[in-house]
């Protein structure tokens, strides 16, 4: 009987061996393509949401504030203490990644950054579930990393001593506390609470750090509702009536981005907020676009003293023209809390011991920043918590107010509070802060 | 046990591989370590989609592997890698023998719709367990080996060497699988159940024990991305990342067990290099890729290895 | 009491959405036995492209309010139009007789590449043209306060579940696409020209979808990312009332949009699970959806 198998050509036969051969060559030849940051260049690898539905509120506005520094920077524009050319006189290079696809996705990314495109320093980071994963991997390579955004109370409660990794915007729970201490003043005579929150960590957290804060602050205050419907579902149909049937005189909300538009949208046309007063913690992102669709009234917070809160600094003058006249739209609190980030890196690496026109060591940086206090857009910045790697401000919270005449919606009746009244100290999580009844704050 | 000439290769690419990792550069071991794992669950929806069944909750048996892995590292302590896996596998074998007494009731998309609303299931119990840190998840506890802990920074290449020799005796495993009896039985009721069935056997049976062992496997992945990330979030059971791996499983096609592996690998490089080339719009990148192979090799990437497509060719041209 | 009511009026409202987001998923499989995962894509591209034009008609002033709803239309009916025709003609016709998984994979490749195409062509701000929504005002029913809007949405998604039935049951048309749902061959053998039957199948679902995404958009902000959100959605509604029944699509959007009113009122930890919950006990009970026909099995 013949053997019918015809003879396999030996390349065939070979084919995976030289398919791990040149895996293995190919991977040599990368590693030499990558001396790209051997350059002299500061390189900064910037994370955030290029697409999505946090492109639009937040990550757009914070790549655009990102570019808007760094050419500033590069042509040593910025007011005094910034007015050094570049980093440290080293011109200053972006790489941006987008944030989307995942935690597990971005820790890959972030090797690949840190290891492969060989960043100086890592700013990014909005997505809480991101900072979380991200933060140990940095700890790991060593890697100079600002998180700029991202809200967790949990961001440094596994990792009680880092040293790579700090964050220059605020813990959410200051968000609620805030809101809470804002309540009291404004409408002290509230009782039913209700609120709506995206049912995910941030909503959830937010949630209960307000419902705590109101028990403390408010105690007459009672929670009579509260809705937490999917992530970016958009129709509150059911949610706005479930809320209204309870006949809340507040509705508190962390809700962000298209949904929170959408929700402010419905509720409003359905007269949801002629009987309550709606928070929306994050409500200033779409101060420009709200119109005539909001109530007057409706309290809304930035996440701190950022985009419509910040005061009028000379860095703040010179960032919110330069953002303008690039952008045609003034910066909100994402694009001031992106600008943050790359001032606090440029003052701890000018403040590092390094030469001058050279990018300094991870290290150094690291500790130059390091329980340092710096200017920024928003005021000064001292990182105070998380033993110096965690930044303490004040946060402000407004009314909207809709001018029919000149089409422009602003904030009124703003009161700020100190960081020292709203942030928790170190030693003790948020929840256990605001349950002791907030031992410590000074506030006035 | 007499290795034929398919696993003999499959097990030498994998030794060369893991040398390969000692000069290779770190990030692209790493890359690799997840393109492995991601495979490892790929295999597991290959073995459903030999018996003709295409999952698109695949991500649940993934999740729990993961979640096994980071809940006994951070509430029971157990740092022991082989301990850790084998908890996920055992979890997700409890799992899917209880859902697959429904599953296997059902056939094409109403089976694909029944395992994603599962997966989904999943997911949202996860978002609502703020002990579990909801959608943020948690991070995953350094792993030992019986004891041995790898040095600072050189965990990613233990990591990577301990895949690579899990993956090549599980594909050795699976290609016997896959040409044993029960394998053919699959192949058998993907062409045909009603035949199956009047020749004397339990095509919904076959299958079960088929969805079983396929659930152990992905769990096998999910607990070694756990590992290799260091963090576990319920989006493991979202839709979208089980359709990333029917994607993937579809780029490598069926017919050979390293075909996930290439295709797998091949997915991260195309992936990584979009983002970075094209950070505005990788996606569509990946969607006019995943077209072309479907368009030019509907058998997958492994039919231009093994000659199948030009035999197809040749097939249609004659005809 | 009132919570009894807010439910109905909630879950209506709702169902009336859901059963326009889900009509022409299920017109295109029932016909041409495809899952179309890129129904998400069109409900988005429907979306936008009402919300860019009539968020442009309102911001300039440009004319009366009535003209900004036919622009809202003529919009969805354009883009569903462009869009259905060019997927139709330029990809899927080559891809007929193709395994239906494989069908599947195609229409999700294609929705990862109308994502950034939507992101090029619309960019990544959230559109907000509220003015016909906000326009239409309110009214009070059972003591709930309804938005006008939504009501007439519920209107316009019986109008359209009754054309669409009417268009099935007693046109000439109708019969022959009921032919080919129920036997390709043999309508073809019959001499339907099953091809043109299929161009027509699929850019009708396409337009649907498009209206869907344009109807909504007043009420929402479009944002990238809420096409993908539906598709979970629209699949569960088609899943459940069986594939290809416009009845089906109906009572499930009907029963999944009471059960998640119902939900969300009373018992809101398990409004996540409500969808899938009804999806499974439907399943388990009657394994191809609610008005699917049990196909005879060919050997």
């Amino acid at each position: 009987m013949n053997n019918y198998k015809k003879s396999v050509p030996f390349y065939r036969k070979a084919l995976p061996l030289t398919l791990a051969i040149a895996t293995a060559g190919v991977s040599i030849a990368f590693s030499a393509a990558a001396v790209a940051a051997e350059n002299g260049k500061f390189r900064i690898g910037l994370v955030t949401f290029l697409s999505g539905p946090a492109a639009g509120p937040f990550g757009e506005p914070s790549a655009n504030a990102a570019k808007v520094l760094v050419d500033g920077l590069n042509q040593g524009k910025l007011p005094a203490p910034y007015d050094k050319l570049g980093i440290n006189g080293a011109e200053i290079e972006m790489v941006i990644i987008d944030e989307a696809g995942g935690a597990a996705k971005q820790v890959e990314e972030f090797r690949n950054l840190v290891q492969r495109q060989k960043v100086d320093a890592v700013v990014g980071y909005i997505s809480s579930g991101d900072c979380l994963a991200v933060a140990p991997v940095a700890e790991e390579l060593g890697a100079m990393t600002v998180l700029y955004d991202c809200g967790t109370s949990q961001l440094f409660s596994e990792d009680k001593t880092p040293q790579y990794v700090f964050r220059t915007g605020l813990d959410a729970s200051v968000d609620n506390i805030g809101a809470a201490r804002y309540l009291a003043k404004t409408h002290p005579n509230a009782v039913r609470v209700g609120g709506i929150q995206q049912n995910y960590a941030f909503g959830q957290d937010s949630w209960s750090d307000f419902t705590l804060s109101m028990a403390q602050i408010m105690p007459k205050s009672e929670v009579v509702e509260s809705q937490m419907p999917k992530v970016f579902q958009g129709q509150y149909g059911a949610e706005i009536s479930a809320l209204s049937v309870k006949r809340p005189d507040i509705i508190h909300s962390s809700f962000w981005g298209g949904d929170m538009e959408a929700l402010v949208l419905q509720a409003n046309s359905r007269g949801l907020f002629e009987e309550a007063t709606a928070v929306l913690t994050c409500g200033e992102s779409a101060l420009v676009r709200y119109k005539d669709q909001a109530p007057n009234g409706m309290i809304i917070g930035g996440r701190g003293p950022f985009g419509a809160f910040a005061p009028q600094n000379p860095l703040n003058s010179w960032f919110t023209q330069a953002y303008q006249s690039a952008y045609k739209a003034a910066p909100t609190y994402p694009a001031t809390k992106m600008a943050q980030a790359i001032l606090g890196l440029k003052f701890a690496a000018e403040n590092a011991k390094a030469e001058a026109g050279k990018v300094p060591p991870a290290l150094e940086m690291a500790k130059a920043l390091k329980g340092a206090t710096f200017e920024s857009v928003s005021g000064t910045v001292q990182m105070a918590r998380a033993g110096g790697h965690q930044a303490m401000q004040g946060i402000a919270y407004g009314e909207y107010y809709f001018d029919k005449t000149s089409q422009k919606g602003s904030v009124q009746n703003v009161i700020a509070f100190a960081g020292e009244c709203v942030t928790p100290p170190d030693g003790t999580s948020a929840h256990d802060w605001i349950k002791a009844g907030f031992p410590g704050a000074q506030c006035n | 046990m007499c290795l034929d000439k398919t696993e003999l290769m499959m097990l030498g690419v994998g030794v060369v591989l893991a040398t390969s990792g000692l000069v290779a550069p770190q990030w692209l071991v790493f890359l690799l370590t997840m393109a492995l794992a991601k495979s490892l669950v790929v295999q597991g929806v290959v073995m459903q989609m030999r018996a003709g069944l295409v999952t698109f909750g695949q991500g649940l048996y993934f999740c729990i592997g993961g979640y096994a892995v980071g809940m006994s590292g951070h509430f029971l302590t157990i740092s022991d890698l082989p301990t850790l896996l084998l908890i996920g596998v055992a979890s997700a074998v409890a799992l899917a023998m209880i859902l697959g007494l429904l599953m296997t009731r059902y056939r094409e998309i109403f089976f694909a719709m029944l395992s994603l609303a599962f997966s989904m299931i999943l997911y949202g119990m996860l978002v609502k367990s703020p002990g579990l840190g909801s959608t943020d998840g948690f991070n995953v506890i350094a792993w030992t080996l019986f004891g041995w802990s790898p040095a600072t920074g050189q965990a990613p290449l233990a990591l990577f060497v301990i895949i690579i020799a899990v993956s090549a005796v599980l594909a050795v495993l699976l290609h016997r699988y896959g040409h044993s009896s029960a394998g053919a039985m699959c192949e058998a009721i993907r062409e045909n159940e009603v035949r199956v069935e009047y020749l004397g056997q339990s095509p919904r049976w076959v299958l079960y024990m088929n969805y079983v062992a396929a659930a152990g496997v992905s769990a096998l992945g999910g607990g070694f991305m756990a590992l290799a990330a260091g963090h576990i979030d319920p989006e493991m059971a979202y839709w979208i990342t089980s359709g990333e791996f029917v994607f993937i499983a579809l780029l490598g096609g069926t017919s050979h067990v390293a075909a996930p592996i290439l295709a797998a690998i091949l997915f991260a490089v195309v992936r990584t290099y979009a983002i970075e080339l094209v950070p505005h719009s990788w996606q569509m990148i990946l969607g006019i890729t995943l077209l072309a192979i479907i368009v030019f090799l509907p058998k997958g990437l492994w039919s231009l290895l093994s000659g199948q497509a030009r035999r197809a060719k040749a097939v249609e041209a004659k005809a | 009491m009132l919570s009894v009511y807010a439910v109905l009026i909630d879950g209506a409202i709702y169902a009336s959405w859901l059963f326009l987001v889900a009509a022409g998923l299920t017109v295109i499989y029932g016909v041409m036995r495809i899952l179309n995962m890129a129904h998400g894509s069109f409900y988005a591209i429907g979306a936008y492209a009402a919300a860019s034009l009539v968020g442009w008609y309102f911001n300039n002033g440009v004319g009366p309010v009535w003209v900004g709803y036919l622009m809202m239309l003529g919009s969805a009916l354009a883009a569903g139009l462009a869009v259905g025709l060019l997927i139709e003609r330029g990809l899927l016709r080559f891809m007929y007789g193709r395994d239906e998984v494989l069908m599947v994979i195609i229409t999700y490749a294609l929705l990862l590449i109308l994502e950034d195409a939507m992101k090029m062509v619309w960019g990544v701000n959230p559109y907000f043209a509220y003015q016909p929504y906000a326009a239409m005002g309110r009214s009070v029913l059972a003591g709930l306060k309804v938005s006008n809007y939504d009501l007439m949405l519920v209107g316009v998604s019986l109008v359209i579940g009754f054309a669409l039935w009417l268009w099935l049951e007693r046109t000439h048309q109708g019969k022959v696409l009921r032919a080919v749902i129920h036997d390709r061959e043999v309508a073809q053998a019959m001499g339907v020209n099953v091809r043109r039957v299929f161009t027509l199948v699929f850019v009708l679902g396409t337009v649907l979808g498009t209206l869907a995404g344009a109807l909504t958009a007043p009420a929402i902000s479009v944002a990238p990312g809420i096409g993908v959100e539906i598709i979970v959605l629209a699949f569960a509604v088609v899943v459940i009332g069986g594939m290809g029944s416009i009845e089906g699509a109906a009572l499930g959007a009907l029963l999944v949009g009471l059960s998640r009113a119902a939900a969300v009122h009373y018992a809101p930890q398990f409004e996540l699970f409500v969808i899938y919950g009804v999806m499974a006990l439907v399943l388990a009970v009657r394994p191809q959806g609610l008005f699917g026909r049990v196909l005879a099995r060919k050997i």
